[in-house]
């Protein structure tokens, strides 16, 4: 137990962990949106933020750019990321829209068993993750440094950078923007009347297919965001690092109260900050541990998370 | 059995034909004489005793496999085949999702590692035989450990709970000083037992003997599983799985008998880590990873959960097939680097087309067709 190293850093350490569970809390919105329709974990949603985390950098690299350029103005930067963003989030939605139509539709039809859901979630991500493996030759892929990540100013004597303030500030537009689709939007509205009960609302006429679907495309969308946002600030990425990032957005959706949008950013930031504490705690080498306690001791104690489930009970 | 008839609109495709193909095997080995099956049974046992002389397999055709040694295939087949044995009391007889089921075989190989090896900081070297008890009594616990919270949980988050489990295990493997991480254990003791002249019958370099050992403890395994499904604990485990509710009703103590579910799986693994551990003389952190976990889960599900032959089927047909694509070219690209993709692709397949598995339940297939017959709004 390293006190020292947690009060000595700690301002430091809320930072990078708001930052990293702004990430997580994006991710977790996919899983939560999922789970609050369908009543189904989406194994396969790490994928979903890989293919929109690979999307942004062969983007960059299809405007040649790779790890080592440096990209000056801030114009060039925002097109540049703007750009990347929009791919990305495509290249997400896309991915998460095929594995509707492929895995999940079908089983829909025949009325599967929900573990035959799981099962295909499963098949899927180790599918997708291991095509991209192949491709990449299993090798990490760069991305090129375009927000630096000098300090900006300091906030009682901690240093916050761009990075950290484009990540949250892009988790929170985007958040703002789903939260508002969800309770403002047609689409949104039909969205919350499946949530609740998915048969009444196809006998008043809500497309339970297209609204699935809706659903997945915003989940996919936020993923995609995330995997650009992840891109920046990691500036390198693996085919097999959304395994475990996708096991722990989902800890922070169950953290916040699964099906509830509010519960995955409190969920995600909650999850980033303490799992960073704990690494200060006690050593970088069991940050992932804490992760996966904090999700065990929950489910003891307060199994519908911090928030409770409330997507299809959200202001109808 | 009767054979069912389709709804008029669907047309006889090649997969129903397979299907009724099989049904029909079905069909005659469940009417087939008593002295018939037993015939048939010995022959089958006999055959993967026979399996890893070299003498044998080499008429076997396309069998062995080319990229590797085949009995030390053989063996990670039988281990497999062991898990899968266990994960099925979990998944298929008890119906809970447990998605980390290799953390209790973590539990077993590293408890005879800490406990045998000298490397270890306990240096308490005892043999290996006794230490095989206390490693499958510590899983057992570790598995009633895990339970007792989480079982009272609905089953996905059982699943999370379970996968996280598997991974803190991992990580405390890698991360604690007293795991040792990637140094490992090494010298861990191999099984006791010597040959006539006096060379130890469990060496290095031969893998038979542990594949022999695995199988017959595979055989008493499976006998003793089927006696448990056949008895007053394998009813409760399957009116749970049918529905929780109803059986809760009727007076089954749920909670009591799916922790039991979940302890005896967890025993199993916890024997398989220990053979695993003896066989190997090192464990370290590498051998854990997370995907075993799922292989393991998939191959019950694909072999038929719920039935125990499944179960052996899917696992040795899972573990054997990724190995098997070791060391094959085809159109210059190495198979072996594609084998986890084409599993996943099959698992989605598998589900879309078979979800019942290969040799189902008779009661599962059952629910299954009922299941798809429901009508569902708006679909």
């Amino acid at each position: 137990m390293n006190f020292d190293g947690l009060f000595s850093n700690f301002g430091e350490l809320t930072t990078t962990g708001l930052t990293q569970g702004a990430i997580y809390a994006l991710v977790a919105l996919g899983y939560t949106l999922v789970y609050g329709v369908l009543r189904l974990i989406n194994f396969a949603h790490s994928e979903v933020f890989i293919a929109g985390a690979f999307a942004a950098i062969w983007t960059w690299n299809g405007f040649g750019l790779d790890q080592n350029s440096q990209v000056s103005g801030v114009g060039s930067i925002l097109f540049y990321l703007l750009v990347a963003m929009i791919v990305a989030a495509i290249a997400s939605a896309g991915t998460a829209t095929v594995i509707e139509r492929v895995a999940y539709r079908p089983l829909r039809k025949r009325n599967a068993p929900p573990l035959a859901f799981l099962i295909t979630a499963i098949g899927a991500s180790i599918a997708i993750s291991e095509a991209f493996g192949v491709y990449t030759r299993r090798l990490p892929q760069g991305a090129p440094s375009l927000v630096s990540s000098k300090p900006l100013f300091h906030v009682a004597g901690v240093p916050i950078d761009s990075i950290q303030l484009l990540t949250i500030g892009a988790a929170l537009v985007m958040m703002f923007a789903l939260d508002q689709f969800i309770n403002r939007s047609r689409t949104g509205r039909g969205i919350r009347a499946v949530a609740q009960d998915a048969n009444t609302a196809a006998l008043m006429g809500v497309n339970k297919d297209r609204i699935i679907l809706m659903v997945f495309i915003a989940g996919g969308t936020m993923a995609g965001v995330a995997g650009l946002l992840y891109d920046v600030r990691i500036q390198t990425l693996t085919y097999s690092v959304g395994f475990l990032l996708g096991l722990k957005a989902f800890t922070a959706a169950v953290l916040g109260g699964i099906g509830n949008l509010r519960g995955a950013l409190i969920g995600g930031l909650l999850l980033g900050v303490v799992e960073n504490y704990a690494s200060g705690l006690f050593g970088s080498q069991w940050k992932d541990f804490a992760a996966f306690a904090v999700l065990v001791v929950l489910l003891m104690f307060r199994p519908t998370g911090l928030l409770g489930e409330s997507l299809g009970r959200a202001r109808a | 059995m009767t054979t069912t008839i389709d709804p008029p609109e669907r047309r006889e495709t090649a997969v129903d034909k397979l299907r009724n193909g099989r049904a029909a095997v079905a069909d005659r080995w469940h009417h087939a004489p008593r002295w018939v099956r037993w015939v048939l049974l010995a022959a089958v046992i006999v055959f993967f005793y026979a399996l890893p002389n070299k003498e044998f397999y080499q008429y076997l055709g396309p069998i062995p496999t080319p990229g590797a040694n085949f009995t030390q295939v053989l063996f990670t087949v039988s281990i497999y085949v062991l898990l899968a044995v266990g994960l099925n009391i979990v998944v298929g007889f008890a119906g809970l999702l447990d998605l980390g089921y290799f953390g209790f075989f973590a539990v077993g190989a590293y408890t005879v590692a800490v406990l045998t090896s000298p490397s270890s900081n306990l240096k308490t070297l005892w043999p290996w035989l006794l230490v095989v008890p206390i490693a499958i009594a510590l899983t057992m616990v570790s598995g009633v450990m895990l339970g007792t919270p989480t079982l009272r949980l609905r089953g996905d988050y059982l699943a999370l709970v379970t996968l996280g489990f598997a991974e803190m295990i991992r990580i405390a493997a890698v991360s604690s000083t007293f795991l040792k991480g990637q140094r490992g254990f090494s010298e861990i003791p191999h099984p006791p037992g010597k040959y006539a002249d006096g060379r130890p019958f469990f060496g290095v370099l031969d893998a038979r003997p542990y594949y022999w050992l695995v199988l017959t403890l595979i055989i008493l395994v499976v006998i003793g599983v089927r006696n448990l499904t056949h008895s007053r604990v394998g009813r409760a485990w399957i009116s749970i799985r049918e529905d929780e509710d109803a059986a809760q009703l009727m007076g089954v103590p749920t909670f009591k008998f799916k922790l039991w579910a979940f302890a005896s799986g967890a025993a199993i693994a916890g024997l398989a880590g220990a053979l695993f551990a003896g066989k190997q003389n090192f464990v370290n952190s590498q051998n854990f990873e997370l995907l075993n976990s799922i292989i393991i889960l998939a191959a019950v599900i694909f072999g038929g959960s719920g039935n125990i032959v499944g179960a052996i089927v899917g696992g040795g047909l899972v573990a054997y097939m990724i190995e098997r694509f070791r060391g094959i070219e085809l159109f210059g690209i190495e198979l072996y680097e594609y084998r986890f993709l084409f599993f996943g692709l099959v698992l989605v397949i598998m589900m879309i087309f078979r979800p019942q598995g290969l040799i189902p339940n008779r009661r599962r297939a059952a629910e299954f067709k009922d299941r798809r017959k429901e009508v569902i709004v708006g679909e």
